[in-house]
């Protein structure tokens, strides 16, 4: 394979929406098995409210694979907004404006939804 | 060979004036409420932040939680905030059935005509009715 670097790397052909194309998916398979985990302890019996609620949230198993999905989401809304953007929005100006907002917006969300989980 | 690239039509894909009347497949339709609720979901991340953040931190804040649905949240009234929350229960489930779709897809190359229509049918049907059967426990029927 071609050095992805240095004066003789590949600079055309395919396969570079390749990683992007995996990672969505495996960040996609990632946040299936958490949404799983997630309705299986809400579905085990115990009367539905705050504690039941923070009770799942409270394991640190559960914070550190809740942490690895705010990870996974942002990456992958990354991927399938910036897909957007790429799609409808052609003035470059426009579309890097666009693209730095998501990302800014997808920053703070994850560092929000981190916060919450380990505030606790 | 100015003048032939002056005059070389541009194709472009269909117009935003023309989508309504532009017949799509079930699968496209699939894939464009794919791309939707995606953004749907993308724009109203931080208030599905705010509603974890508050059902988590505290029981006070709990109650702001479920209060939310009922006596709403500042100006905006309690039966809004469910409907927003009908549409994200929607866009889930719609990305979450669509999105194993293709992983599915991916995995045993089931792409003919056949079975990308019917598949695109299971899709929809699947994650409407588990949006209505949510919906009405959302909005107390059951």
């Amino acid at each position: 394979m071609s050095s992805m670097y240095g004066s003789r790397r590949l600079v055309v052909g395919a396969h570079y929406g390749s990683r992007d194309w995996l990672s969505q998916r495996v960040t996609a398979v990632l946040m299936a098995l958490f949404t799983l985990a997630l309705v299986v302890q809400l579905l085990l019996p115990g009367e539905m409210g705050y504690y039941k609620w923070a009770g799942i949230f409270a394991a640190q198993w559960m914070k550190v694979l809740t942490f690895v999905v705010i990870v996974a989401l942002a990456l992958h809304a990354w991927v399938g907004v910036r897909d957007i953007w790429m799609d409808y929005v052609k003035p470059a100006g426009i579309r890097l404006l666009l693209q730095v907002f998501s990302i800014v917006w997808l920053v703070g969300c994850a560092g929000w939804a981190v916060q919450v989980i380990w505030r606790l | 060979m100015a003048d032939t690239l002056k005059e070389r039509p541009v194709y472009r894909n269909i117009h935003v004036s023309q989508i309504v009347a532009y017949r799509l497949p079930p699968a496209g339709i699939v894939s464009i409420l794919h791309r939707v609720s995606g953004a749907m979901m993308f724009l109203l991340l931080p208030f599905v932040i705010w509603l974890f953040d508050n059902s988590l931190t505290s029981e006070i804040s709990f109650d702001r939680f479920t209060s939310a649905f009922s006596a709403g949240i500042g100006f905006v009234p309690g039966w809004f905030v469910k409907l927003v929350c009908l549409g994200l229960i929607w866009a889930y489930l719609h990305h979450f059935i669509a999105g194993v779709r293709h992983l599915w897809m991916d995995m045993t190359h089931s792409v003919t005509k056949a079975q990308g229509h019917s598949s695109a049918i299971i899709t929809l049907a699947l994650s409407l009715l588990l949006t209505v059967a949510l919906g009405a426990r959302l909005f107390g029927l059951f």
